[in-house]
């Protein structure tokens, strides 16, 4: 049961990988914000005196892990639920959950990979490589929930990419927003994201607290429910 | 007869609009059965209540034994399905398209292979599927709903909208399915399709089953002029009762070499449908 629970995983995991080479729109997400973070930090941060080195490292590994598993995941699912390559799927014995599972991991891993560049450029070595990796897998993670959540609800990719912009962009953006103003900064405070970029901001990772865990839980406990709802009402239909 | 698929008085409803009404009927093993009506005719609902996608609002529909609406685990490894929309990953090419299903199904490569050869796909597996024409594409999902040689595959206007020599390849496909004794279960609104195909067919028109039968029967018992018609070498068009006072007549025009063509007045299925219904199968 668990060898047909795996075989079933991995060839969803399998396929992804494969689209994702062919399919420019997806390959371009992963790639695009550690590479923008490569080349501020090379030819910006690097130059100039008064301003950190992992400065862009910080705000793009925040970007990243609030925006693009969450865009990538709902795209992927609504994008299989439109053409009916879903259907197909659970028609072949897939079940939903296998089907999750293989996306959210195939997401998460691609992400995990960028946030590995992020921490190299960041300048993170050793255990604060692994604590950074941590704290943005936990972002990423959390993201892959809304975005599966979002996926789930929406009947196609138009209404997917509807649904997911504005609320990746909030994510996404609010803590870059929030290093410049003090308003800001105090919404977005309930926001995982802005948690996640308080705790890479500290080169150190100090900054490791109970609380900002905490409201990364509650953020990722809001997003399960909002998953939850979604795949009862929804399913994979 | 041992019963592949049973629907009985299904109903379906979608909010106040009927569907389906007192629907009922059974499928035998190895059979090809065809299910004939024209668009919006309630075709689709009934494959999708058969294969637990959606449930009668009342009736009871079985698949292979087991009740549609409580399909047992695994049940979809003994079905292939060729559905109206394809299905298939656009980017990937053709050789990724089986072999994702190949894994899932824990099929070997080589499997693959020897259906894209029966399928004539041999050498587009490596393009993109995107790139396919429709008839390459309509094989491609046919050869994907027979990969894991199922016990039941269901058709759903296999080809509809295809050219005559891409039509009649799957058709060839289709009896060699039958043959290894699959049972086939082919919605079409296509009635030379059914004629020459299906073993068996049933006639529904709005959500309501009209007639059922063997296809040549079916068209024997609506055969209500009777006639004999004679196109004779001179040119003239007789129209005989077929009955045995023609039979010397016949028989005159044939020693006298005078016949052209004969043939006789039995309906085709789609003049059944609109004897019974006053629609077209269209």
């Amino acid at each position: 049961m668990t060898a047909v629970r795996s075989k079933c995983i991995k060839a969803v995991f399998n396929k992804q990988i494969k689209d994702t080479l062919k399919n420019k729109a997806t390959l371009i997400q992963f790639v695009m914000f550690p590479m923008l973070a490569v080349i501020f930090t090379e030819t910006i941060a690097k130059n100039q005196a008064d301003m950190p080195n992992n400065y862009f490292a910080i705000m793009f590994a925040t970007i990243y892990a609030g925006f693009v598993p969450m865009v990538t995941i709902s795209s992927i699912i609504s994008e299989e639920k439109e053409q009916h390559t879903l259907k197909m799927l659970m028609m072949a014995n897939v079940k939903p959950g296998q089907y999750l599972v293989g996306i959210g991991s195939y997401v998460i891993i691609l992400c995990a990979l960028g946030s590995c560049v992020f921490g190299m450029i960041g300048g993170y070595v050793g255990l604060d490589f692994l604590k950074f990796l941590g704290i943005m897998l936990s972002g990423v993670l959390t993201s892959t929930l809304l975005g599966a959540a979002i996926g789930l609800f929406s009947k196609n990719q138009m209404t997917a990419t509807a649904m997911v912009l504005p609320l990746a962009m909030i994510a996404a953006f609010l803590p870059m927003i929030a290093m410049f103003n003090e308003k800001f900064e105090k919404a977005a405070r309930v926001l995982y994201t802005q948690q996640i970029s308080y705790m890479i901001n500290d080169p150190a990772l100090e900054s490791l607290t109970a609380e900002r865990f905490l409201i990364i839980g509650i953020n990722m406990a809001i997003f399960l429910i909002v998953f939850v709802i979604a795949y009862r009402r929804r399913s994979l239909s | 007869m041992n019963a592949v698929i049973e629907m009985n008085k299904v109903k379906k409803e979608f909010g106040n609009k009927t569907v389906l009404s007192d629907v009922s009927f059974s499928v035998g093993k190895g059979q090809i059965f065809g299910l004939l009506g024209p668009s919006g005719a309630g075709k689709t609902t009934i494959i999708n209540i058969l294969t637990g996608q959606i449930r009668p609002t009342d009736g009871t529909a079985k698949l292979l034994g087991f009740d549609s609406a409580k399909l047992a685990d695994g049940i979809y490894n003994k079905i292939g399905m060729v559905l109206d929309e394809s299905g298939v990953y656009e980017r990937l090419s053709a050789a990724d398209n089986m072999i994702m299903f190949a894994d899932i199904y824990g099929i070997s490569r080589s499997r693959i292979t020897e259906i894209s050869e029966k399928v004539g796909l041999s050498d587009a597996m490596k393009k993109p599927v995107e790139t396919l024409s429709k008839g390459m594409k309509q094989r491609l999902v046919l050869a994907r709903a027979i990969l894991h040689s199922p016990e039941l595959l269901f058709l759903d206007e296999p080809t509809s909208g295809l050219d005559p020599a891409t039509a009649l390849r799957i058709h060839e496909l289709i009896r060699e399915q039958q043959k290894r004794g699959c049972t086939i279960f082919l919605t079409t609104h296509n009635m030379e399709e059914a004629s020459s195909m299906c073993d068996t067919i049933i006639l529904l028109n709005k959500g309501r089953l009209v007639e059922r039968g063997v296809p040549q029967e079916l068209c024997r018992k609506y055969n209500k002029d009777n006639l004999i018609y004679i196109m004779t070498k001179d040119g003239k068009e007789l129209n005989l009762d077929n009955n045995h006072r023609s039979a010397k007549k016949i028989a005159h025009l044939f020693s006298e070499n005078q016949v052209e063509s004969i043939h006789s007045s039995e309906p085709n299925l789609e003049t059944v449908f609109i004897t019974l219904t006053g629609r077209k199968l269209v």
